[in-house]
């Protein structure tokens, strides 16, 4: 939408002509610049810059439909009006029937907490045909930690595994995505996991994700699948950058006595990726149990399931879920962990 | 006052200045065939000069003290009255109701800020839902537009909202012992208007057109516009931090437009950063400091222990204070906690 050529708007011909004799050619262009400096650029009244802006906006500005039309619509052409069910029922009944589509699902969890149990989980119930509850479709499995094993973990033909070992690569692969996906009917896109790939190669906190982000969740969104990512974690102080300037400072005795301060673990990415992602399913330990935590989503309230992995694969301890709450939803405990990362602040040492 | 500072085209301007009107009384008892042969222009375009110069001279006047009534202005009296008898927007929680002096005020821009997970799509879609509570329950009968630019509007939850706000007018039915409108569900979803929003560009291409929409929906009264989130198309990969405040500044007064004109209210929702302050890192509302004067209103919601708190961060006529809410599968709602009381600041 934002390289809509000006050309072909209908605009009338002479000011048409005036906006490619100074080289704005898209609409993208022209929304850059103030209605004034359109005016001093192309000289002319500012009144038919009016006009023209007015027009150029009213061709690049998206349709709208009402909420009823959206409703309606993933209910006449979605599977279950949009959602892939996990086969957990606590889950699927808090998320209003499974891993939605159009949207970034995020797990996020420490190593060895089951992040990619699941992915497998999904990827397998994706790939069943519709009569067995699952979407029919392809899989594509981006694998970075190379976890993928078909021996282990079954197989079938429709589930394409990628293993990108670069940052560069994993770039390129999902610039090709967009075309494959809608070309060979891929259901879902699992990416396990988005953090492995950075810290390897710089080693110093993350780096900007951010056309990616943008990428995948455009991914979802007009393919209207479900993605599905995994995220480490990273130690973070507790009370680093958690508060606002009004609510005041932090007393500095907590600082001092480092036994008191309670190393919390963050998702990596950090907070930007945070905003991007629109449902949160956080994975940790508690007195030696699993724990999944719906952490962000705006239409679930905040329930963790205490799970197990076996051979059988993953199963839910209770169905009922039960309530978690405060921030506390959104920070991850992990007991056992000794070697504390430093991160860099001069007080805990 | 200056010929060089008339919003006209350069070209014009020149021609002004080369044939000898440098100042804006030269124009003042000038006719527009004769305007139009001193420049060699066309007629019409002399009328519009002159028609851009009376604007301007009209101003002038006001500062020699002559009683011309300003264009547009309005006393002082007549803007409180209007001010009183305004509805506002319920956020369906009265602690929040109360520090908000009623609820979202219509004419103003409010912003909203939080961490991911703390409501803001929820306070959005609350306030997209009781903007239609009909005016026999103390609502305002409008209509909603939302922009969505994270792709955060689940229509499910939507739904949930609207059936819990139906359910809530029914028990208000039933305690007036009225028999009043009864709204379906569904129908609060027909009156939203979505607009998925993918870049930057169809950002501010969304807000010029608005004022189009706007007015050939004016008999259907949309009566708040909510942006989710201002913030996401402006901060990833912008390499021009003047473009962005450029583009940012002129998005803000272009929504404050249209909030008086067409009297509704807008909220746009906003996220969070962290910034260096007095040594340490601190939350702060997304897109700096210059932002932060563009908008009437700033809310900060955040977590105070395991409550979620709202705080008034920026009014012009509401203190400082902050109140706890909670997210329930019905929307936002009071805190059933013991420590509701409202703090003020």
């Amino acid at each position: 939408m934002a390289n809509k050529l000006i050309s072909e708007m209908g605009l009338p011909k002479s000011i048409a002509n005036v906006f490619s004799a100074r080289n704005i050619l898209t609409a993208k262009d022209a929304s850059s610049l103030s209605e004034f400096e359109l005016m001093e650029l192309m000289d002319v009244g500012l009144e038919e810059v009016m006009a023209a802006v007015l027009r150029i906006s009213e061709i690049s500005c998206p349709p709208y439909q009402t909420a009823l039309s959206l409703l309606e619509q993933r209910n006449h052409n979605e599977y279950l009006a949009g959602h892939l069910p996990t086969g957990l029922i606590g889950l699927d009944e808090a998320l209003c029937g499974g891993i939605p589509f159009g949207v970034v699902t995020e797990f996020v969890g420490p190593s060895g907490i089951g992040k990619t149990r699941f992915c497998l989980k999904l990827a397998l119930l994706a790939s069943l045909p519709t009569s067995h509850g699952g979407l029919g479709g392809r899989v594509i499995y981006i694998d970075v930690e190379s976890k993928f094993s078909s021996r282990r973990h079954g197989s079938t033909g429709r589930i394409l595994v990628l293993q990108p070992a670069s940052l560069s690569e994993f770039t390129e692969s999902l610039q090709k995505l967009k075309v494959s996906l809608l070309q060979h009917d891929v259901k879902l896109l699992i990416i396990d996991s988005m953090t492995a790939l950075p810290s390897g190669e710089y080693g110093q906190g993350p780096p900007k994700l951010g056309w990616h982000i943008s990428f995948i969740k455009s991914l979802a969104e007009c393919c209207r699948i479900p993605v599905v990512v995994t995220n480490q974690v990273r130690s973070q102080v507790r009370d680093e950058a958690s508060r606002y300037v009004f609510q005041g400072h932090v007393r500095a005795d907590t600082l001092e006595d480092t036994s008191k301060v309670e190393y919390h673990l963050v998702a990596a990415l950090g907070i930007h990726w945070a905003h991007a992602v629109s449902i949160h399913l956080v994975l940790e330990s508690r007195s030696g149990k699993r724990l999944i935590k719906i952490a962000k989503s705006s239409i679930s309230p905040s329930l963790g399931f205490f799970f197990r992995i076996d051979a059988s694969g993953i199963s839910f301890l209770n169905n009922e879920g039960e309530e978690m709450t405060g921030p506390e939803a959104n920070s991850i405990h992990c007991q056992g962990q000794s070697g504390i990362i430093n991160y860099g602040h001069e007080a805990l040492q | 006052m200056d010929v060089s500072s008339l919003p006209i085209s350069p070209s014009h301007r020149g021609k002004l200045i080369s044939a000898g009107y440098s100042s804006l009384s030269s124009l003042s008892s000038l006719s527009p065939s004769r305007l139009a042969l001193d420049l060699k222009i066309s007629e019409n375009e002399a009328v519009e000069i002159l028609k851009v110069a009376s604007g301007r001279s009209g101003q002038d006047k006001i500062e020699s003290g002559s009683r011309a009534i300003v264009n547009g202005a309005q006393t002082a009296w007549d803007m409180l009255h209007e001010e009183e008898s305004s509805k506002c927007i319920t956020t369906s929680c009265s602690n929040l109701d109360e520090i908000l002096g009623g609820g979202i005020h219509c004419k103003e821009v409010t912003e909203i800020g939080g961490v991911p997970g703390i409501g803001k799509t929820q306070l959005g879609i609350q306030l997209a839902v009781n903007v239609q509570i009909p005016a026999e329950y103390g609502g305002l009968a409008g209509k909603a537009v939302y922009i969505d630019t994270e792709g955060s509007f689940m229509v499910e939850r939507v739904l949930q909202i609207a059936e819990a706000c139906a359910q809530d007018m029914l028990e208000y039915n039933t305690l007036l012992r009225r028999d009043l409108v009864d709204k379906q569900p569904k129908s609060f979803l027909d009156n939203i208007f979505y607009f998925r929003v993918c870049t930057y560009t169809e950002q501010i291409a969304v807000i010029n057109y608005l004022e189009k929409f706007l007015s050939e929906h004016k008999d259907v009264g949309v009566k708040v516009v909510i942006v989710d989130s201002i913030t996401f198309h402006f901060r990833q990969d912008f390499e021009d931090m003047a473009l962005r405040t450029r583009l940012l500044s002129g998005m803000a007064l272009k929504v404050m437009k249209l909030a008086k004109k067409f009297n509704l209210a807008v909220v746009l929702l906003n996220q969070v950063t962290t910034k260096f302050v007095e040594g340490s890192f601190q939350l702060t509302l997304a897109l700096g400091d210059s932002w932060a004067h563009a908008t009437t209103n700033r809310i900060i919601l955040y977590w105070n222990g395991n409550e979620r708190r709202a705080f008034i961060d920026k009014s012009p006529s509401l203190p400082s204070a902050s109140s706890p809410y909670t997210v329930t599968g019905r929307g936002i709602r009071n805190s059933t906690s013991n420590c509701k009381r409202v703090k003020l600041m």
